[in-house]
C-alpha cells in the first residue's frame, strides 16, 4: 500500500511535535488510543483565556505513518481556531485532506477523539462541564 | 557499491538464483513436453528432467527420490499432509497435535479438519518459541494420528527440536509431519536422522521459483500414505494429480543442489552478518530479540524496539529497505502477530517488532546501511512517541487506563 504524498510529508516533517505544560490551567490534554492497538495519540491545546482562541497545539503519537500524519495535521488546523470551531473538525476532513485509505480511517477518528479529549480536559479545568460525544464509529 | 532498495525480507520469498534461472529457461519453449507423455521424445525429455530434479531435491533432505511428491508449494503440501493423513488414517483415530505458532497454512487446515470431525490440540509455546516436550507427550492419546510441528518458525526463526519430537512420536506410534519451509536449504535437514514422516517445503524460500514445492512422504519404517486431495490423472504416485510444472521443478532441483553444496559457506557468512546486525541494533536502548537466540535459523532475527510502532518505523526507510513488521496495522483486525503474542509479548512489543531475513546475496554494505537507517528512525520516532516520553519520566504504562478502541 502506497502512502499519499501528504502523509509522507507530515511523517517526514511533522508539525508541532512536542509537549505543553499539562498542569497549566489554559492547556488541555487529550490522550487517546492504547499501546495494544498500536496507536496512542497525545494532543495538547493552549487556549487564550480572554479570546477562547487556540494559540498553540502540540502532539506526540505512537503509531503508523497515517496516525502521525493525522495528528500533525490536526495540530495545524487547531492553531488559530476558537475552541468552538475546533469542535467542528470532523475525522472525514482529515481523511480527505490526507487521502487516507479505508484501513487507515481509524487514524483520523483517533485524531478527532484526541481533539475532543483535549477540549474537554481544558473545559473541566476551567470549571465547565465536559461535552458528551457520541461513541466513535470505527474501532 | 551499495544498490538500493535493499531486500531483507527473505522469509517472505527469495530471489531466484541466476544459476537456477539459467537451468530453468530451456524447459519453457525448447523442452516443453509433458512429463506424462510416454510416447515421444518431448515427454521423455521432460520426464528425465523431472526425475533428475527429484533426485536433487531428495538428496538435500536425505530422502529417496520416490518419497518426493511435487506440489505447487508449501501451502498445498501442508494441506495434503494434514488432510491426507486425516482421511487415510481415519480408522486409527482423528486427533492431531500442533502448536499455536504454526503457519496459517497449517492452522487453518487444522480448523478445517475440526469442522470435518477431527480433534486438534494446539500446544502453547514457551517464551523462547519452543514447545514443551513434556506437554507434547502428555497431549498424545489413543486417537492421536499426527503431530504437526514446524521445523523453523517463519517470523522468529526458532528451530524446533525435531529429533526429540520424532522420538516421542515414534514411541507412541504417531506420525510426525513438519513444515520445513523456512529450514530446508538453510540448515541441515535429514528426514532419516530427524525421524520425519512427512515434510512440506517450497522452492521460492531457497532461491528457487515460486509455484513449486514438495511433500516428503516416508516410504518405509513406517510406510506412510496420504489420501489425494485433488482428483485427476494420478500423477505423483496417485497422491497429487496435475501436469507437472517441469520448468519449476527443474529450478527447484537446481536450487536444492546449490543449497546443499553452498550451505556451509553460506550459513557461516550469513550468520556473521546477522549477528553483526543484531549486535548493533541491540545497542539501541530498549530493544529486544524475540524468540530463542540459541535455537534459531542463521539468517533470521526479530527485534522489538519499545515505544515505536512497527509500521511507522518501516515507513522511515521502506523505500530503501524491504522488511516485515509484526504490527498488523494495515489489516482490518489491528491484531499484531499471533506468533509474537504466543511468546507472551505484550501487544505493544508485538506492534514494535521488525523481522530481518538475510540471504545468500546480502552484503556487509547493506547491513551497515540498514543499521544506520533503523537507528536513526527509531530515535526520530521516539522523539515523537508519547509512550517514550512517559517511559523516560518513569511512568509505568500499565498503570494508565487506556481508552479501549
Amino acid at each position: 500500500m502506497a502512502y499519499s504524498e501528504k502523509v509522507i510529508d507530515h511523517y517526514q516533517n511533522p508539525k508541532n511535535v512536542g509537549t505543553l505544560d499539562k498542569a497549566s490551567k489554559n492547556v488541555g490534554t487529550g490522550l487517546v488510543g492504547a499501546p495494544e492497538c498500536g496507536d496512542v495519540m497525545r494532543l495538547q491545546i493552549q487556549v487564550d483565556d480572554a479570546t477562547g482562541v487556540i494559540t498553540d497545539a502540540k502532539f506526540k503519537t505512537f503509531g503508523c505513518g497515517s496516525a502521525i500524519a493525522s495528528s500533525s495535521l490536526a495540530t495545524e488546523w487547531l492553531k488559530g481556531k476558537s475552541v468552538d470551531e475546533a469542535l467542528k473538525i470532523d475525522n472525514m476532513d482529515i481523511v480527505e485532506e490526507l487521502n487516507l485509505p479505508p484501513v487507515k480511517i481509524h487514524c483520523s477518528v483517533l485524531a478527532e477523539d484526541a481533539i475532543k479529549a483535549a477540549i474537554n480536559d481544558y473545559r473541566v479545568k476551567n470549571g465547565l462541564e465536559a461535552i458528551k460525544f457520541d461513541e466513535s464509529v470505527v474501532h | 557499491m551499495l544498490k538500493l532498495p535493499i531486500y531483507l525480507d527473505n522469509n517472505a520469498t527469495t530471489p531466484v538464483d541466476p544459476v537456477v534461472l539459467e537451468t530453468m529457461l530451456p524447459y519453457f519453449s525448447q523442452h516443453f513436453g509433458n512429463a506424462a507423455s510416454r510416447n515421444h521424445p518431448f515427454g521423455w525429455e521432460a520426464e528425465e528432467a523431472v526425475d533428475y530434479a527429484r533426485e536433487q531435491v531428495a538428496k538435500l533432505i536425505g530422502a529417496d527420490p520416490k518419497e518426493v511428491i511435487f506440489t505447487s508449494g508449501a501451502t498445498e503440501s501442508d494441506n495434503l499432509a494434514l488432510k491426507g493423513v486425516f482421511e487415510m488414517y481415519a480408522s486409527k483415530g482423528n486427533h492431531i497435535i500442533t502448536a499455536v505458532t504454526e503457519h496459517k497454512a497449517v492452522l487453518d487446515t487444522c480448523k478445517h479438519i475440526e469442522k470435518l470431525g477431527g480433534e486438534v490440540t494446539y500446544l502453547q509455546v514457551q517464551p523462547d518459541g519452543l514447545i514443551d516436550l513434556k506437554e507434547l507427550e502428555a497431549a498424545i492419546k489413543p486417537t492421536t494420528i499426527l503431530i504437526a510441528i514446524m521445523y523453523a518458525n517463519n517470523e522468529i526463526g526458532t528451530v524446533m527440536p525435531i529429533k526429540e519430537l520424532s522420538t516421542i512420536a515414534r514411541k507412541h506410534g504417531v506420525l510426525l509431519f513438519t513444515d520445513g519451509t523456512q529450514a530446508v536449504g538453510k540448515i541441515p535437514v535429514d528426514v532419516n536422522k530427524d525421524g520425519i514422516d512427512l515434510m512440506a517445503f517450497s522452492a521460492h524460500k531457497m532461491y528457487g521459483p515460486k509455484g513449486v514445492g514438495a511433500l516428503y512422504v516416508r516410504r518405509k519404517n513406517p510406510r506412510v500414505k496420504v489420501t489425494a486431495q485433488m482428483d485427476g490423472g494420478g500423477h505423483e504416485r496417485g497422491m497429487r494429480s496435475g501436469t507437472l510444472n517441469v520448468p519449476g521443478i527443474v529450478g527447484f532441483g537446481k536450487a536444492c543442489e546449490v543449497c546443499r553444496l553452498q550451505m556451509e559457506e553460506d550459513t557461516k557468512r550469513i550468520a556473521e552478518l546477522r549477528n553483526y546486525l543484531e549486535t548493533e541494533l541491540l545497542k539501541i536502548e530498549e530493544s529486544y530479540v524475540n524468540g530463542s537466540r540459541e535455537h534459531r535459523l542463521p539468517h533470521v532475527c526479530n527485534i522489538s524496539f519499545k515505544h515505536v510502532e512497527g509500521e511507522g518505523l518501516l515507513m522511515g526507510f521502506n523505500k530503501n529497505i524491504a522488511l516485515s513488521s509484526g504490527s498488523a496495522c494495515t489489516s482490518a483486525s489491528l491484531e499484531p502477530s499471533y506468533v509474537l503474542k504466543a511468546l507472551g509479548l505484550g501487544d505493544d512489543l508485538a506492534h514494535s517488532s521488525l523481522r530481518f531475513g538475510l540471504s545468500r546475496f546480502t552484503t556487509k554494505e547493506e547491513i551497515d546501511y540498514t543499521i544506520k537507517a533503523i537507528t536513526d528512525t527509531v530515535n526520530k520516532l521516539r522523539e515523537m512517541s508519547p509512550l517514550w516520553e512517559m517511559y523516560k519520566e518513569g511512568i509505568d504504562l500499565n498503570t494508565i487506563e487506556w481508552a479501549a478502541h
